[in-house]
């Protein structure tokens, strides 16, 4: 049984429906990509799962339906959101924004252990633990963002772009990260724009166009159809 | 002057013990050094304190800007002035009283929050505000068909504290010494202000405080930690809220009189002033705050007998210097301590960090540098 399961998901922002009834499914220990062009939908998708819009549709998390409960109960049950824009509390440290994302969690050396571990994962920043969290660079914030939602062991992760703004080296790095955490075992939905990397990096992809989903399958599949490459890698 | 903090710093007893000292002989070096009025400014410091160290938790910890406070306030003073004057033929004990108040003014916190949970900044200012002009209206005009606060003369004869058979309505003859009731008063209200005061500092490092500070920061993102925003928020405007409707009835049993006229939006803002001042979320800034904009305007009344003494009249009304000074006062603080005069570790982060993040954006829009 897959680890989320979604059923007609809508999102509206008034008038405007983002999402327009979407299905997909999320495996136990599965790295899913969700590609689209700006607009299509995906952040939107990402946020009526977090609960963090009101939203239409079935959405089950291991069997159980969390489809308009409150955001704090379902990141209770497993699901992390590193949203687009990252998200981090920009004047607590580096060190205060990671204990935030334990806030959940009262198992001190399990904490303990998570947060070696994410300093073990970005060396970058165990150096910069006393600094403020605003003032580091867009890709430091990016690795913030990721270590600080992994600090609530979560079942499934949702990354937002995590490529977003970040030049060619620092995308290259936070996609061997990616890569290292699924290889842990961590359950990953992807959204984003940048195909290339999202379908190297995934086992299964959708596309998403104007709030509903046009293509899936396996990602090399995908990275191989002509209507993908024509219009998400560029050929 | 850092030094000396310093010094303190590693002597924790003794600064204790010191401060002990010190409070407790307080009323009467002001008592017999300045005279017995300034006894009773002494206590009014001690209810600011407690209001805004109330205010505080909703305002500074939580970040929720609330500009309706004083209600809170008065809705302890009026539900004291209810169970505890000729007004209804009630007289309740005081010691059931206050808690009373306290949990009333409490849910009403609770009442104004809930609506506003959504509302942030500005918008949420505004409802406040209005919030705290409804309450203010409500008992000026709640006199007819039924009078319930008999308006805007507001409610009399409200019993005095009375503990264990002791009243603090009269004064208290001792060794030859006639101690008037603010000496009771006083030692009444520095207890409940080092309760409330507890109450705050241990709020501010625990789980909860964690929250309100997350909250403060980012809502979506702490929500994304996991943490109840609602709740949360619920209950910082309700803590607030109860400490607020502590000091309203220690007020009414302490003046034996309230009406409206005591609980207007400039109480609010005053209160707010004093947090702002003192250094919003730091407890030791908020007490100073409390401490100085309620005594400096006092003093500044020896300014008329100053005026009288060396002029012959008096030129300028104390009163509206007091505004002007004021005034003044606030926009240099905005100018040279823009965090307070004693800041909480955040706060002056945040100013300290303004630019560089501001800067900072900027630089992350065009990240090239990794
Ligand atoms: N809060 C909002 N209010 C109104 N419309 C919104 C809101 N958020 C998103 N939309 C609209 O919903 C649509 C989908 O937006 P969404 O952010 O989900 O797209 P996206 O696929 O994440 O795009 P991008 O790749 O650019 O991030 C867009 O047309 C957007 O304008
Ligand atoms: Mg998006």
């Amino acid at each position: 049984m897959s680890l989320l399961s979604v059923r007609g998901l809508k999102v509206a922002y008034g008038g405007i429906h983002a999402v327009r009834g979407i299905d997909f499914e999320v495996a136990h220990g599965e790295l899913v990509c969700l590609i689209g062009a700006n607009g299509a939908g995906k952040s939107s998708t990402l946020k009526g799962l977090m609960g963090l819009v009101a939203h239409g549709g079935e959405i089950r998390f291991d069997g159980e339906r969390v489809h308009h409960a409150a955001t704090h109960t379902i990141v209770a049950r497993g699901l992390r959101l590193v949203p687009e824009g990252r998200g981090i509390f920009g004047r607590l440290t580096v060190a205060e924004n990671l204990d935030m994302g334990a806030y959940i969690r009262r198992d001190t050396p399990g904490i303990k252990a998570d947060l070696a571990r994410a300093y073990e994962l970005f060396p970058r920043l165990a150096e910069r633990r006393a600094q403020l969290a605003g003032t580091l660079s867009g890709g430091e914030q990016q690795m913030l963002a990721i270590a600080r939602a992994l600090m609530g062991r979560p079942r499934l992760l949702l990354l937002d772009e995590p490529s977003m703004g970040l030049a060619p080296l620092m995308v290259r790095k936070i996609y061997e990260t990616i890569a290292t955490i699924a290889s842990e075992g961590v359950t990953l939905l992807l959204v984003e724009q940048n195909a290339n990397l999202a379908l190297k990096v995934s086992q299964r992809a959708y596309v998403m166009e104007s709030g509903a989903i046009t293509l899936s399958g396996p990602s090399a599949e995908l990275a191989n159809d002509p209507q993908v490459r024509a219009a998400y890698l560029g050929e | 002057m850092n030094l000396v903090l310093e010094s303190l710093h590693r002597r924790p007893r003794l600064v204790a013990i010191l401060l002990a000292v010190l409070l407790a002989a307080l009323p009467f070096l002001m008592g017999f050094g300045l005279g017995n009025a300034w006894l009773r400014v002494l206590d009014f410091v001690l209810l600011y304190v407690l209001l805004a160290i109330g205010l505080n938790i909703v305002v500074g910890y939580a970040g929720l800007l609330d500009l309706g406070y004083i209600a809170f306030y008065a809705l302890g003073a009026y539900l004291y002035a209810w169970l505890a004057s000729p007004h209804f033929g009630l007289h309740l004990p005081f010691w059931a009283v206050l808690p009373i108040g306290a949990a009333f003014a409490g849910l009403f916190g609770v009442l104004l929050g809930a609506p506003t949970l959504r509302l942030r900044g500005d918008y949420l200012a505004i409802v406040t505000l209005g919030f705290g002009e409804i309450i203010r209206i409500f008992m000026n005009n709640l006199n007819a068909p039924f009078n319930l606060t008999n308006g805007p003369q507001g409610m009399n004869l409200i019993d005095p504290v009375s503990v264990a058979g002791f009243s603090f309505g009269r004064p208290l003859h001792v060794f030859g010494l006639t101690l008037p009731p603010t000496y009771f008063h006083y030692y009444l209200f520095l207890a409940f202000t080092l309760l409330a005061i507890f109450v705050a500092w241990r709020l501010q490092d625990s789980r909860i405080g964690r929250a309100w500070g997350a909250i403060r920061e980012d809502e979506v993102a702490a929500a994304a930690m996991g943490i109840n925003t609602r709740n949360l928020k619920l209950l910082a405007f309700a803590m607030g809220a109860t400490f607020g409707g502590l000091a309203g009835g220690l007020f009414a049993a302490f003046q034996g009189f309230i009406s409206p006229e005591s609980f207007t939006l400039w109480e609010s803002i005053l209160v707010l002033c004093m947090i702002v001042l003192g250094g919003m979320g730091n407890i030791p800034g908020v007490v100073l705050g409390a401490v100085l904009l309620t005594m400096i305007p006092e003093a500044l009344r020896y300014l008329g007998d100053l005026q009288r003494a060396t002029l012959g009249q008096v030129v300028v009304d104390p009163a509206d210097l007091r505004m002007l000074l004021f005034g003044v006062a606030l926009v240099a603080m905005m100018l040279f301590r823009p965090a307070g005069l004693l800041p909480s570790r955040q706060r002056r982060r945040e100013f300290a960090a303004e630019e560089g993040l501001a800067e900072q954006v900027q630089a992350n829009l065009y990240d090239t540098r990794n």
